[in-house]
């Protein structure tokens, strides 16, 4: 009796319709990896909230630089805000938290966790005393040091977590290790100007909901496509949900965002303003584009945070599904793309 | 480490063609360095109730069951051939364990250095340090170390470090009735290897191939190597395992020219209409 699992994988190729099939061997359908130990709220949500923090960073200082008090003073505590929340999520999620203070034991450049951990000890008490500095009105200079500092570091924050993701062997995190950072920024992006949008509605805010979102968008499609089989998780199940929900709000959230510009102020983008009905912008009242902007803000971030989740969790039904692990590899074997001896004996 | 001369390398040979499934090797493993029940559970896996590697299996005793022709009759088949030699059923048995990998993703990306390289090549947590964040076990290619439930630390096979400093061999080899779990310096499990292969050829069983013994896979070769019947993914082992810190370089650098992207690109926010009116 053969008791090996024999199953057929389809394979994708980017759009492309299904290839032919693969046959593809495995133990008793078992996983080949251990399931990543991480939990979904923490982990993902500490992808998310990173984001959110390195994003508003940078608003934070351009807001500051330009003197859009309002502007700077939400952007700051925003990132303040993110980066504890975020913080105490990482620390939550260890297996012994009591021993967080290790992961300052060492500095290793081969390991981005360790990375992250000097980036986020060097990060939090700027983007703190960014805030502190803001919401007293003291210490002014050392506001604006700060201020810059923390948006230095900041991009950092947001494109380190594609890194984390990505160097392992989990086949839909580490496939997608060209594009993530560049996903990874463009979320960043559109959270911290989501965030603004609901707190401090400014032209720059709807500019960066706008470029966030579009590059977000952008960036997922290109990974997709270059994940070859790694992408089909991506599309499936829970993961599934949450990237279609992901693109469906921060789609939603950049028209939003360009409108609630448009209907506020003349400056508004060209093609927005050619795609409206004429009509459009007049049966706008005043009171409108700050509840756009809400609307436009609220989109972005939870687009944002789908987004997260659902790069989380595909990883994790990648790593559970033997066929994600098997298949490339085989292929690459057989392609001579491989590392091992493909011998037959 | 020693000052006159480097220590050797040790490692594992697993030669799974003499494998008898007696899961001694288990056993022993489990007694020696005191680790915890894994869980009694039948699986209706053949013979297999214990599934795979984790934070309290560091030896795991593979069983196939394989409608395919016993092909020679050598070792161990010259007597299940003899005595049914009508019958397609074949087992392959496979006693798997860490790599103890040359180039090891669980150390590169502990970041608290609680996975290091010891005196003898061989790849071990040290307990007191690992803070339970859990980055080893995704990073792993073959599914080896994995965390301890109500613990929160990873373990995982340490070649029985304790027993190596006194000069003793790994529990497992030691419990091995035939000989499949072999220990030693590498370099001399590698001919040794070699030269099975060899023999087993000549006897006709020319699926044998070795596993994890080539000093250029992607792993940069694994300290406990095998010796297979089969396709490695029949085994439950990646065909082409790959320790991804290979292209760490370059996502830091995507990750540094995307970072310089979104700061431009938030800048750019800014200068179109310069100061708040
Ligand atoms: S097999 Fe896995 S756990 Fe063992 S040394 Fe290699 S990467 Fe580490
Ligand atoms: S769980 Fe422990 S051994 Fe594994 S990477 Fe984290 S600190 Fe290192």
């Amino acid at each position: 009796m053969t008791r090996t699992d024999e199953r057929r994988a389809k394979r994708r190729r980017g759009e492309q319709a299904m290839v032919p099939e693969a046959r593809f061997t495995s133990y008793y359908g078992m996983p080949v990896l251990n399931r990543p130990v991480w939990k979904a709220l923490d982990i993902a949500g500490y992808l998310f909230l990173g984001g959110l923090a390195g994003g508003s960073s940078l608003l934070a200082a351009g807001a500051h630089a330009t003197g859009r008090r309002a502007l700077a003073r939400a952007a700051k505590t925003g990132a303040f805000g993110a980066i504890s929340l975020s913080l105490a999520a990482l620390v939550h999620d260890l297996g012994r938290p009591a021993r967080f203070l290790n992961m300052l034991r060492v500095a290793k450049p081969t390991s981005p966790m360790s990375v992250g951990s000097w980036l986020l000890a060097c990060y939090g008490p700027l983007a703190g005393a960014a805030a502190a500095t803001e919401a007293t009105g003291r210490f002014p200079r050392l506001g604006a040091l700060a201020t810059a500092g923390a948006a230095v570091l900041g991009p950092a924050v947001t494109t380190y977590t594609a890194v984390l993701l990505s160097d392992t062997a989990v086949p839909s995190w580490h496939e997608g290790h060209r594009e993530m950072p560049f996903l990874f920024a463009g979320s960043g992006a559109a959270a911290a100007a989501g965030l603004a949008l609901i707190c401090a509605p400014a032209p720059p805010a709807r500019r960066m909901g706008v470029l966030g979102a579009a590059a977000e968008l952008g960036a997922a499609r290109v990974m997709k496509k270059r994940m070859g089989l790694a992408s089909e998780p991506l599309e499936k199940g829970a993961a599934g949900r949450l990237m279609r929900a992901s693109e469906i709000l921060t789609a939603t959230g950049a028209v939003l965002a360009a409108l609630s510009g448009a209907a506020g102020s003349r400056a508004m983008p060209m093609t927005i303003s050619m795609a409206m009905p004429r009509a459009m912008p007049m049966t706008i009242s005043t009171a409108m584009p700050r509840a756009i902007a809400t609307a436009a803000g609220a989109a972005l971030l939870g687009g944002s945070a789908a987004l997260r989740f659902g790069v989380f969790h595909a990883g994790v039904a990648s790593a559970q599904d033997p066929v994600y692990t098997v298949v490339p590899q085989r292929e690459r074997l057989e392609q001579g793309r491989g590392f091992s001896a493909a011998a037959h004996g | 480490m020693a000052e006159t001369g480097e220590r050797p390398r040790v490692g594992f040979f697993t030669d799974t063609s003499v494998c008898i499934g007696c899961k001694a090797c288990e056993v022993a493993c489990k007694e020696w360095n005191a680790i915890p029940e894994d869980g009694l559970v039948l699986t209706g896996m053949s013979y297999d109730n214990t599934q795979g590697l984790g934070a309290d299996t560091w030896r795991h005793v593979a069983f196939i069951e394989q409608r395919k022709p016993v092909e020679a009759p050598v070792d161990v088949f010259e007597a299940a051939a003899r005595a049914d030699a009508g019958s397609e059923l074949r087992w392959l048995m496979a006693s798997d364990v860490c790599k103890h990998c040359t180039h090891a993703a669980c150390l590169d990306v502990c970041p608290t250095g609680a996975l290091f390289r010891t005196e003898f090549g061989t790849v071990v947590v040290q307990e007191d340090i690992c803070n339970g964040c859990g980055y080893c076990i995704p990073a792993c290619p073959y599914g080896v170390i994995d965390q301890r439930k109500g613990d929160g630390r990873a373990w995982k096979c340490t070649m029985c470090y304790d027993r190596l400093g006194v000069g003793m061999e790994p529990a497992c080899a030691k419990a091995c009735p035939t000989d499949s779990i072999q220990f030693g310096p590498l370099d001399e499990l590698r001919e040794r290897a070699a030269s099975r292969v060899e023999d087993l050829h000549d006897a006709g069983v020319t699926e044998a191939r070795l596993y994890g013994a080539d000093p250029d896979d992607g792993v940069g070769g694994a300290g406990a190597f095998f010796l297979l019947l089969d396709e490695p993914e029949v085994y439950g082992l990646p065909p082409d395992p790959v320790a991804t810190t290979r292209d760490l370089p370059s996502m830091w650098r995507r990750a540094a020219v995307a970072a310089a992207a979104l700061a431009a690109g938030v800048a750019a926010c800014f200068v179109r209409d310069g100061r708040a009116r």
